[in-house]
């Protein structure tokens, strides 16, 4: 209890402090600070979840299962992380001018803010206060997305507010629907719209209702994890904000939308009986997965091409969620896992090298390995991390994936396996004249925060070799709870 | 075929043909004093139909035998459509072939024979006027058609009769279609009978004419019987909404005593309306005819919207 | 002869429909910003209406805040920003008004169909007017797509969301207070943001026409 009341004020507050001290020099350290007990709180929650069990507080109105809590402490992590690396990353950009003070303390108290929205919306047990957090979570993000003020970031935001506002909207009319269904089993009070109360009743729900509810679900909470067709603001929104924004939207705002969607999946698979659900969820994701490969392709610019490829590595984990069943749930947890380090660890990577090199285009970053040896590999190795490489952790997740639709679904098999493999040549094509080859790029004033990018692989690396004992029975209690 | 039936068809028929110009001539006097001119007297369009009676008819010589045809069709179906709606009494003989639908119908035979008759002497006006005149029928039709379609639901029966009997019987309520109907027929009646804000029946400028053109070539006792088609066709359009909206007062069937009512109770009703026609003429000002689809449009979506209201709310 | 709180229910839903309609077809952002202040407050009405009729207290505190909300504050915001924005235009449509009309009445068919069913299993008073609420949804949306300035798609958003709260008024009795509150939280909050978006997007472009934010394409 005390660990989730720490864990959502400290953000909140360093949201509002940040407002107020932001412009000092040394607001990016306070930023680190706060992601610093933030991510202390997060891992005395898991703690406290790991050893006695699911945790419930404030009147029922938040809670904290296996699921979610792996959830929260990789938000927290991969959240402090971030804020170190964008230590000397900001610094850079400002000395170049592209982020004024009064830009830069937005950005760190909404950074703070964004936070607080994400751990809310994966503590609560309200679903109506899930979706409040999750349109907050774009609210706080659309005029960092903005922040440098050029056309394109200016469009990129706005596709992003109106785009994400009109799928939130959906999902707002799914809530209500819900709320419906469920006002008739749990009577007419503020209980109905918990998800633990809804869990117990959910083979009364009315199968009619929650199939449309499940719908508008889907199709809201979808618009935010980037399935495709609703994925148009994702690419523009995540290529033009700045890095550390690219980041944790890549990392971490897919994972908390994701995370929505299957809460709300378990209900409707409840209550309905039938695997339209799981089918539904199989459908976007194989879709998401094929057609992003294919737009990855024809990118030039680095952070979006690395944007679909965050929409093909969601659309699979959609389609692992959707398929069911304990190994496919498993692998679901694994890949978000893995994904969220990996691809802020690429985008880490990126931010400097585009930095170095004062483009995004890649055709006009080359050799980085001569000019920052670091920055090349880990850009390098990331890349392979991110493309499915072993012994990376996201070679295991699409491992079993794979071998489970093989049982299963084998009709997806060779989509999914080309998918892969063209995103695999459109990526490597790419980012392989990047790193070899001669420059005439320039060193970066700041020293390049580097540890974080390696942090992130190494544990991708871990994760793909030897998962914890504790780690693999934490995935698997997380994976039964899916059904 | 009883004798109150016919007499009362009778009655609504002599009605119609004094009470049509007598009401064009209502709106027009209470224009000019809305407008602060001084007005005609109320008897003036009977002068005037008197005038051309007496006149002689002067015709191209390329005129058609449609062309001569045209005013005496025009005439018949006005004064057809006004004997089927149910003015003074729904006991008509006729009622069996007052439909609803028959009703549009009638109007539409009428549009088409002055549309062809004003083509068919060559000249531009004419031609101008009767591509207009399709073109505001072609939108009106259907918007006129869903408001006799949600009376129709309402009452169960496309008869005009049973419409009415049904709707004078019901207890006074709130009720959202046919508060949507109303306006929309409001707009589909100052559409087809040429009023401001779509037409305006006083202009001399040939290029914003759209009934006044259809008329131009014709003169004498032709131009007379077209005039009086005009205005019975107010009438009619008047006594339809009359009778589906403000129903009460009319005669039902084998009620004797309450024919003689009905007479005052519609020229009260009538005279009523005449002066709403009369505000809004003035209020409102006349569209440019690239905008008469858009209002057309609105009459039509809000026909449909009160269709589907009913459907909905069961109101 | 139906009640007269179920009567006026469904004047207000009417009423709530045909503004609907009526910003679908509006040109002036004026007349925009009355038209969707008027659409809260028959929003209200219904609510007071279905409060009144069945003695849901919460119902009444649900009305204050709309009425605060949409009737007042958000128009409030809207005035100023138009005219610090000095947007005064009378904006064309990107299809013609009467075909958009003529889609407008599919969907609304569409929305009546879809609801149907639902309408069916809710207890509420206003059961029927669920299908008009979701016909508000979709031609707000509709009215969003079709535009091509900013400010009549931040308000077609608006009153997609006044869509979405008669439907939670008429399916259920309103969410629980705390999912209300929250809600229009966001809404204001939203609205905060976007005025200083926009102030941001006019200083770039000089404008607020959306074509100019339509150069990111896939290449």
């Amino acid at each position: 209890m005390d660990a989730l009341l720490v864990l959502l004020a400290v953000p909140l507050a360093g949201g509002l402090s940040l407002w107020i001290l932001g412009e000092r020099d040394s607001a990016p350290e306070i930023n680190a600070a706060f992601s610093f007990t933030t991510f202390a709180a997060a891992a005395w929650l898991t703690e406290d979840v790991v050893s006695t069990g699911p945790v419930s507080g404030f009147y029922e109105q938040f809670f904290v299962d296996p699921l979610n809590v792996f959830l929260v402490a990789l938000t927290a992590f991969v959240g402090l992380t971030t804020s170190l690396f964008s230590r000397p990353y900001m610094r850079t950009e400002r000395d170049k001018g592209r982020m004024t003070p009064a830009r830069l303390r937005l950005y760190h108290s909404m950074y703070q803010l964004f936070m607080f929205t994400m751990l809310l919306a994966l503590t609560t047990n309200n679903m109506g206060i899930l979706w409040v957090a999750m349109e907050a979570a774009t609210l706080t993000t659309v005029l960092l997305v903005s922040v440098y003020r050029t056309a394109a970031s200016l469009e990129a935001a706005w596709k992003y507010f109106i785009l994400c506002g009109v799928g939130i909207a959906q999902a707002l009319f799914g809530t209500i629907l819900l709320y419906f269904a469920a006002e008739r089993v749990l009577g007419p009070q503020g209980d109905a719209l918990l998800w633990t109360h809804l869990d117990i009743v959910k083979h009364q729900l009315e199968p009619a209702i929650m199939s449309l509810a499940f719908v508008f679900l889907l199709v809201g909470y979808g618009t935010k994890v980037g399935l495709v067709p609703l994925h148009n603001w994702l690419p523009d929104a995540h290529a033009e904000g700045p890095t550390p924004i690219s980041a944790v939207l890549s990392g971490l705002l897919l994972n908390v939308a994701l995370y929505s969607v299957i809460r709300c999946k378990v209900l409707a698979e409840g209550a309905l009986d039938s695997r339209f659900a799981g089918n539904m969820m199989m459908g976007f994701g194989l879709l998401s997965t094929v057609a992003a490969a294919f737009f990855l392709s024809r990118q030039r610019d680095i952070k979006r091409m690395f944007a679909y490829s965050s929409i093909e590595h969601m659309g699979l984990t959609t389609f692992a969620f959707g398929m069911g069943g304990p190994i496919a749930n498993f692998a679901g947890l694994l890949h978000m896992t893995v994904h969220s380090l990996v691809k802020s660890a690429i985008f880490f990577a990126v931010g400097h090298a585009a930095q170095k090199a004062g483009t995004q285009v890649m055709e006009d970053i080359r050799g980085l390995l001569r000019v920052s040896p670091r920055v090349g590999w880990g850009l390098m190795i990331g890349t392979l991390a991110i493309l499915g490489m072993p012994p990376f952790g996201v070679f295991a997740s699409e491992f079993l994936i794979l071998t489970t639709a093989m049982r299963e679904h084998a009709w997806a098999t060779p989509l999914l396996l080309l998918a892969l493999g063209v995103a695999f040549a459109a990526i490597f094509s790419r980012v392989q004249p990047m790193v070899f080859g001669e420059t005439t790029l320039r060193p970066l004033p700041y020293q390049p925060a580097l540890v974080p990018v390696f942090v992130h692989l190494g544990l991708g690396l871990m994760l793909g070799l030897y998962i914890p004992p504790y780690l693999a029975a934490w995935y698997q209690q997380a994976a039964r709870l899916l059904g | 075929m009883s004798f109150e039936g016919v007499f009362a068809q009778l009655a609504a028929a002599v009605a119609a043909l004094v009470l049509g110009p007598l009401l064009t001539g209502w709106v027009n006097q209470w224009r000019a004093w809305l407008q602060n001119r001084s007005a005609p007297p109320l008897l003036q369009p009977f002068r005037t139909l008197h005038k051309l009676f007496w006149k002689e008819s002067v015709m191209a010589h390329e005129a058609s035998p449609l062309y001569r045809l045209a005013p005496y069709v025009v005439f018949s179906c006005m004064l057809l459509a006004s004997m089927i709606i149910p003015t003074l009494s729904t006991n008509l003989p006729l009622a069996p072939a007052a439909d609803a639908i028959a009703l549009v119908g009638l109007f539409a035979l009428a549009r088409l024979f002055i549309s062809l008759a004003a083509m068919d002497v060559g000249t531009a006006f004419g031609t101008l006027g009767a591509r207009r005149e399709m073109l505001v029928g072609f939108l009106a039709e259907p918007a006129f058609l869903m408001v006799l379609f949600t009376a129709s639901l309402i009452t169960n029966s496309t008869s005009l009769a049973t419409i009415v009997a049904s709707l004078s019987h019901r207890s006074l309520a709130i009720v959202p279609s046919l508060a949507f109907a109303g306006v929309a027929f409001t707009m589909v009646s100052l559409a087809e009978n040429a009023r401001v804000p779509v037409d305006n029946p006083a202009t001399h400028l040939e290029l914003t004419m759209i009934h006044e053109a259809l008329l131009l070539e014709y003169s004498g006792r032709h131009l007379a019987l077209l005039e009086w088609a005009a205005s019975l066709k107010l009438f009619a359009y008047s006594c339809a909404g009359l009778a589906i909206f403000f129903p009460w007062g009319v005669a039902q069937a084998n009620d004797r005593t309450a024919l003689l009512f009905s007479l005052p109770v519609l020229v009260a009703k009538l005279a009523a309306g005449g002066i709403g026609l009369a505000v809004i003429e003035t209020i409102l000002a006349k569209m440019r005819i690239f905008r008469v689809p858009e209002f057309l449009a609105t009459a039509f979506l809000l026909g449909v919207l009160a269709l589907l209201v009913h459907l909905l709310l069961g109101a | 002869m139906t009640p007269i709180h179920v009567q006026l229910v469904n004047l207000f839903a009417a009423g709530m429909l045909l503004l609907s309609f009526a910003m679908l077809s509006q040109r002036r952002i004026l007349a925009l910003i009355h038209l969707y202040a008027l659409q809260g407050l028959a929003l209200t009405a219904s609510t007071v209406a279905v409060a009144w009729a069945t003695g849901q207290h919460h119902l009444y505190w649900s009305a204050a805040i709309n009425f605060t909300l949409k009737v007042i504050v958000l128009p409030w915001i809207l005035h100023r920003l138009i005219r610090r924005l000095s947007v005064k235009w009378d904006v064309e449509t990107l299809i013609n008004i009467p075909s958009m009309m003529l889609v407008g009445i599919v969907l609304v068919v569409f929305a009546f169909n879809l609801a149907l069913p639902i309408s069916e299993f809710s207890r509420s008073i206003a059961r029927s007017t669920l299908g008009i609420a979701l016909a508000c949804v979709l031609l707000s949306f509709l009215m969003m797509i079709t535009r091509s300035k900013a400010v009549p798609q931040v308000i077609g958003f608006l009153s997609m969301e006044n869509g979405l709260f008669f439907a939670a008024t008429s399916a259920t009795y309103g969410m629980p207070m705390v999912v209300e509150l929250g809600i229009a939280l966001d809404v204001l909050v939203g609205m905060v943001i976007l005025g200083v978006f926009l102030f941001q997007i006019r200083e770039q472009f000089d404008s607020l026409d959306i074509h100019h934010l339509e150069k990111l394409k896939e290449d």
